[in-house]
């Protein structure tokens, strides 16, 4: 009783906004930027608060103007300031990625290191709501292929307040992709085990630094935000079969923990990657060729449970068909194992 | 506001800084790519953008700014940054591709970086707008002194990071000014063609902010629209958005054939030469005599020339440093 009444549950949401706001007390030059985040609190309640605390100069809502307010990140981080600047879906990308691949990644580089870009651009990902093609993207590959950006996504409320308040100390541009089903918006659907306890003091999550979530020896089930909780749903679900799963919850795609994979599949000789972004040319890809290049002894062909090429479509029975689920992973497996 | 005989002789210097250092580029970038032209051949390898002509742009805007004020300019950076102050040593070498050039080569003359002189640039149109709002909200925030200068062509005016970006300053009263450089061409499309409007200037009515246009490709009467602008939003007052009628005496790029061209217009714009005209000016009113003329054009020629040394004698990079500066 005495450890659950010290336990302070929060969601990705909340833990989000805590971090921000700890960061803004600190650190005159944080300030948040971007559409319906002012008294709204953010669309996904990520800065809930903010602005009642810090005021309309520090959280300012902006124009529906994208390429306006992410060029102009780019040019206030160059100047001096820390912005934090939301991009409401990522999937509204198309309309400002010049600002963010030609501008907020390169620009460190085009001045030999001697310009600092310390943007964090935070972002909602996933589907599972039938909000169709156009808000329901993933999108992990796109930002981390690009060169000159870290790229963050966390799978629960301590990692999201971790990861955050490494991203705004950071001094490179940082991508913070935060899953739309994990944030704690009953309206969305809530992932339970993505509110867990988080301590009230400021701490830092290692950028580029995957975690352990579940420790196992007979497979390794590589993910990341939603793809977490599949595999570890999918583990409970083997470890009825006497199974042992481990779980690696990637926390960053950018830079790319490889050590940790690696070291995982050495010890399980199997490998599935679990992944709501697309299929083709992507993490799950990139990942395995990261094993398989390295020589890993494997039991097994690695195997993806990824979302097929296809536009997200809205019927829910499309839908739900076409998302990573923890039957998938378990069927992954099977087919590994069955001679 | 009129400029003073020293602002003028500045004006003066640096056109003839910026346009026998664009002389001696054009000369250079041709080294190699004969009989074949091939850009990826010769000691500047690569796009190469020359802004002869468009003087009057840059140094009747930069004439008002220190070197704490932002400026970001376009893929046709080399007069601008001249203006502003970037290291002439160092942007030559960073054309060159050579290790002390001002990225160590990781950029090349459409990424031309100088922090000490807040200068920068985007080969995108339109794209170094929006960083441009940025940097002129983090001073507005900062409560520091500085405006921030965008410079954009004629083009841009017709991309959506225009749009947003003048009413995104207009909105937060941000202190910038939007200066584009209209020498007419697109490429090779001509602005009546792209553009439904004359003149861009009139579309600052859109935005709610002041709008001026600057003819005749003339440095003092740039000098002194840009004056107002810039003293409107050092007082706090918002942003500005001024054309300015300029010529690009050269091709859109070298190598480019000018076909686009109607017969007889680049003849007509070299007897408008900004360059002879302002000299002509300082002899008429200034008291600014043949000898005057002939040692400060020495005098110009011998800094570009010594920064074209610079740049020659400068040594590449190892390949390998390419993997550095990527992250800070």
């Amino acid at each position: 009783m005495t450890v659950a009444s010290k336990e302070r549950k929060l969601t990705i949401a909340r833990a989000m906004a805590e971090a921000i706001a700890q960061e803004m007390r600190i650190d005159e030059r944080v300030f948040v930027m971007g559409e319906d985040i002012g008294p709204l609190g953010g669309v996904f309640g990520n800065t809930r608060g903010l602005y009642d605390e810090f005021g309309a100069e520090r959280v300012r809502d902006t124009p529906i103007s994208e390429t306006a307010f992410m060029g102009a990140a780019v040019g206030a981080a160059s100047d001096g300031m820390r912005p934090i600047v939301e991009l409401m879906f990522v999937d509204f990308f198309g309309v400002c990625f010049d600002a963010i691949y030609n501008l907020m990644a390169k620009n460190t580089y085009f001045a030999g290191g001697e310009v600092q870009v310390p943007v964090v651009l935070m972002t909602s990902t996933g589907g599972g709501y039938s909000d169709a093609g156009q808000h329901s993207q993933c999108l992990h590959a796109t930002f981390a292929h690009l060169p000159g950006m870290k790229v963050v996504a966390p799978s629960n409320a301590y990692d999201a307040k971790g990861l955050m308040t490494a991203a705004i100390r950071d001094n490179n541009p940082v991508i913070f992709m935060f899953h739309k089903a994990l944030q704690g918006m009953g309206w969305l659907g809530t992932e339970k085990d993505a509110i867990v306890h988080v301590p009230e003091e400021a701490y830092e999550v290692p950028i580029g630094k995957a975690a352990v979530v579940r420790e196992g020896s007979d497979v390794t089930i590589v993910g990341i935000t939603s793809g977490v909780h599949h595999g570890l749903k999918a583990a409970r679900r083997l470890a009825e079969r006497g199974v042992s799963a481990e779980v690696l919850d990637l926390r960053s795609l950018v830079p790319l923990d490889r050590e940790s994979i690696i070291a995982s599949v050495r010890k399980t000789g199997r490998l599935i990657v679990v992944d709501e972004d697309y299929h083709s040319y992507g993490m799950s890809g990139e990942i395995i060729s990261s094993v398989v290049e390295q020589g890993v002894p494997l039991r097994a062909a690695p195997q993806r449970v990824a979302y097929p090429d296809i536009p997200i479509p809205f019927t829910r029975p499309m839908e739900q068909w076409a998302l990573p689920s923890a039957d998938k992973i378990v069927t992954a497996f099977e087919k590994m194992t069955s001679h | 506001m009129k400029p003073s005989k020293e602002q003028q002789l500045w004006m003066y210097e640096h056109m003839l800084v910026s346009r026998y250092f664009e002389e001696s580029i054009e000369k250079i970038y041709m080294e190699g790519k004969s009989p074949a032209f091939n850009m990826a051949n010769g000691p500047i390898p690569g796009e190469m953008h020359l802004s002869n002509g468009q003087e009057p742009c840059a140094v009747g805007v930069c004439a008002h700014l220190e070197p704490s004020d932002i400026v970001t300019s376009t893929h046709r950076p080399h007069h601008v940054a001249i203006a502003k102050g970037v290291d002439l040593d160092r942007m030559a070498a960073e054309i060159f591709g050579k290790k002390t050039g001002l990225s160590g080569g990781r950029g090349g003359h459409m990424h031309i970086f100088d922090p000490k002189v807040n200068f920068s640039c985007s080969g995108i149109i339109a794209q170094g707008m929006g960083p441009a709002v940025g940097a002129a909200l983090s001073r507005q925030m900062q409560r520091k002194d500085g405006v921030a200068v965008a410079f954009l062509g004629e083009g841009a005016a017709n991309q959506g990071a225009f749009h947003e970006s003048l009413n995104l300053a207009a909105v937060w009263k941000l202190p910038v000014i939007f200066v584009i450089e209209d020498n007419a061409w697109g490429i090779s499309v001509a602005k009546r063609a792209s553009t439904a409007i004359e003149r861009n200037d009139q579309r600052a009515a859109a935005y709610g902010m002041p709008g001026h246009f600057v003819p005749g490709n003339d440095p003092l009467a740039v000098y002194e629209v840009a004056g107002e602008a810039i003293a409107r939003a050092r007082r706090g007052e918002g942003p500005t958005l001024i054309e300015i009628e300029t010529y690009r005496l050269a091709g859109h790029f070298m190598g480019d054939a000018e076909g686009y061209r109607p017969e007889g217009e680049k003849d007509a714009l070299f007897a408008r030469d900004p360059i002879p005209k302002m000299r002509e000016h300082l002899k008429a009113n200034e008291g600014w005599s043949d000898a005057d003329d002939a040692a400060l054009v020495e005098l110009t020629r011998s800094r570009v020339d010594a920064a074209i040394a610079f740049a020659r004698d400068s040594a590449y990079p190892e390949p390998e440093e390419a993997l550095e500066k990527v992250f800070v």
